[in-house]
């Protein structure tokens, strides 16, 4: 049989070396089941605790006072929405723009800054922003609002979809611009009906991870959205979110209360997960279209 | 900068960074009169053949996409304004002092960010030495030893913990991992080691330790996939190089792959420990919340962020808000030294490819 370079069984060696190789061997495949066994674990009691407390009226009900068994997060669930459709009306098209000018027109100075800004950003510990948010609308407008929570959550968004369009950008192929611009179109044209058209598949899936990665954002939502027990469709009331809920209901000292916050964990893990498959899932097709 | 060397190519210099020959642009420029078929060339003739009508549309463009470019560098500058201006009070009130202060007394009014800081530093230290060792093996193990088939499940399922909401960590370690370290992990910790008067005291579940721990499963990915992408960088000739010298596979990692590797793996622990530091929910969760310096791990703390999820929106007076907008701007300006650090790190090593589609 032949034996691959470095299988120490082919080699002479001494105790201490082929000891030291196997030590290794072990701790790498441990420390690859260490990592995965807390996700499973968190994955198995989410499924356990949260399927066991799930349903109708959870799905279709307001939360019920302290002391009363029943009610839900509905309008948790669909302020989240609301919160998340706010924050991606926002930051992806300004996402997308910053990338476009990264990736086009940034090559100098000010797009160096650019870029070394959107990575600040990036790593600015999102309760950061809450206050940031906090002093900026809620101070002003002396109150919460879901509208205060989504400018928060776009303000995160921003920096993921700007990298990530810049990088499928410069993946475009150079004479796929030529073309068209050899045709006479005008250049934002091209930038939008072609580079960008051409990069949609790997543009997407920037926005994609962008939006499951405040999915779940709870810091900045403290003070800007604040929550809300009740139905609330105005947006610049204080509204609830489906994570805000959670931590609350986690936080407290009832078990009925325990059980939604289960529910509402699963309901969350599986639209968060919904995202990240479908990512992948496009992903695996090519991150670009027509052109390679 | 190639724009300076030749007027011809400032117009539009983004279309030419593809072409190898924008690295020398008037060479580049004057071959490609030469050879019409070269990028950049036939790039410059359109543009001088645009017809009139599609430059105020092609500079209204332009003028759009730089705002949106610029509102990102303004959002950063403006959340340091904010932050400033919102912290002036207690600034001016404690000075640096604030920073040393041990009591939190909102009561009287009298703010001192110690209890803070020290949990702070202490759950992302311990969250740092559990997740180190951990994700330097997983990523050595996906890139150097794994069968292929498994390789990208084992990149999947690490890329999953990433994905999973601090709010969910949270949940999940109140009610599992506490009662767990309670019932299990503490009582031997306290038999074994606790003569180093790290692990005395009434065991709680919830403490430093639940923090560090959770902190750590909450970090490794972001570790892993860095040094993952390191480790890939380091070419296989070095790898090849040290095997032919008849080293063991192990004796091929340390010396032809971790030691060409290291500043890029530092690079991602720096990013890690950003992250740790910066951490909100999940720690306000199980940090146990009360304002103390104590040396047990076993002991509740206090960090940072969780005194400003925890108070912010309950703070009463002036004062205490703008102590707790201050401790926030420290938070701030530590996690972007970090990361800043972290980033020229990754960059040395990887050429500024890492976390980047390469083209």
């Amino acid at each position: 049989m032949l034996k691959k370079p470095g299988d120490a069984s082919t080699l002479k060696l001494s105790l201490w070396r082929r000891g030291m190789n196997q030590a290794a061997n072990a701790f790498a495949i441990g420390a690859a089941i260490l990592v995965i066994v807390p996700l499973m674990a968190i994955f198995i009691y989410l499924l356990i605790k949260g399927v066991g407390a799930l349903n109708w009226a959870f799905l279709t009900q307001t939360p019920k006072p302290v002391g009363e068994a029943g009610g839900g997060m509905a309008n948790a669930i669909v302020g989240s929405g609301v919160i998340l459709g706010i924050a991606s009306v926002i930051g992806i098209p300004m996402g997308i723009g910053c990338g476009i000018y990264l990736a086009e027109y940034g090559r100098g100075r000010f797009g160096d800054l650019v870029r070394f800004t959107a990575d600040v950003l990036n790593g600015v510990p999102s309760i950061v922003i809450g206050i940031a948010v906090y002093s900026l609308i809620v101070l002003r407008q002396k109150h919460f609002s879901a509208f205060s929570g989504g400018i928060a959550l776009s303000v995160m968004m921003i920096p993921t979809v700007a990298r990530a369009t810049e990088e499928m950008l410069l993946m475009v192929p150079n004479n796929v611009r030529e073309a068209a611009l050899g045709l006479g179109i005008p250049k934002w044209r091209t930038t939008l009906s072609i580079s960008l058209r051409t990069a949609s598949a790997g543009v997407i899936t920037g926005c994609m991870l962008a939006f499951a990665r405040v999915a779940g954002e709870t810091a900045p939502l403290l003070f800007t959205a604040f929550g809300n027990q009740y139905w609330n469709m105005n947006l610049n009331q204080p509204t609830a979110a489906l994570p805000l809920q959670i931590f609350t209901y986690a936080i407290s000292p009832f078990d009925e209360w325990h059980k939604q916050a289960w529910a509402g964990a699963l309901i969350l893990i599986v639209m968060i997960v919904a995202a990240v498959a479908a990512v992948r899932i496009t992903t695996s097709r090519g991150a670009l279209k027509g052109a390679s | 900068m190639p724009d300076s060397l030749n007027p011809m190519n400032s117009r539009d210099p983004a279309e030419q960074t593809q072409n190898p020959m924008a690295a020398m642009p008037a060479l580049a420029h004057a071959a490609s009169e030469r050879k019409p078929g070269v990028a950049s060339s036939v790039l410059q003739r359109i543009r001088h053949t645009q017809p009139r009508s599609s430059r105020l549309p092609d500079a209204a463009f332009r003028i759009l996409i730089l705002l949106t470019a610029v509102s990102v560098f303004a959002i950063v500058v403006f959340v340091v304004v904010e932050l400033v201006d919102k912290s002036r009070l207690s600034l001016h009130q404690f000075g640096l002092g604030f920073f040393f202060g041990h009591n939190w007394d909102p009561v009287n009014g009298d703010f001192g960010a110690m209890p803070f800081i020290y949990g702070t530093l202490v759950s992302s230290l311990l969250a740092l030495l559990l997740a180190v060792p951990l994700s330097v093996g997983v990523a050595v193990y996906v890139t150097e030893m794994c069968p292929i088939r498994l390789r990208a499940i084992i990149s999947f399922l690490v890329e999953l913990l990433a994905a999973i909401p601090s709010v969910i960590y949270g949940l999940w370690a109140i009610f599992v991992l506490a009662p767990l370290l309670r019932d299990y992990v503490e009582p031997f910790l306290a038999k074994t080691l606790g003569w180093t008067g790290l692990f005395t005291g009434p065991m709680y579940g919830l403490g430093m330790l639940a923090a560090g721990i959770i902190l750590a499963i909450m970090i490794v990915p972001i570790i892993a996939s860095i040094t993952r992408e390191v480790l890939t960088a380091v070419p296989q000739n070095q790898r090849e190089a040290v095997l032919a010298l008849g080293a063991t596979r192990w004796e091929m990692i340390r010396m032809g792959v971790l030691r060409n590797a290291r500043i890029g793996i530092v690079g991602g622990v720096i990013l890690g420990l950003g992250r740790a530091l910066g951490e909100t929910m999940a720690v306000t969760m199980v940090i146990g919340n009360r304002p103390e310096v104590a040396k047990s791990l076993f002991a509740p703390g206090y960090t940072m962020a969780s005194v400003i999820a925890n108070e912010f929106s309950e703070a009463t007076g002036d004062l205490y808000l703008s102590a707790l907008v201050e401790i926030g701007l420290a938070l701030f300006i530590v996690t972007l030294i970090v990361n800043a650090l972290a980033r020229l790190l990754v960059w040395s090593i990887t050429g500024g490819t890492a976390g980047r589609a390469r083209a």
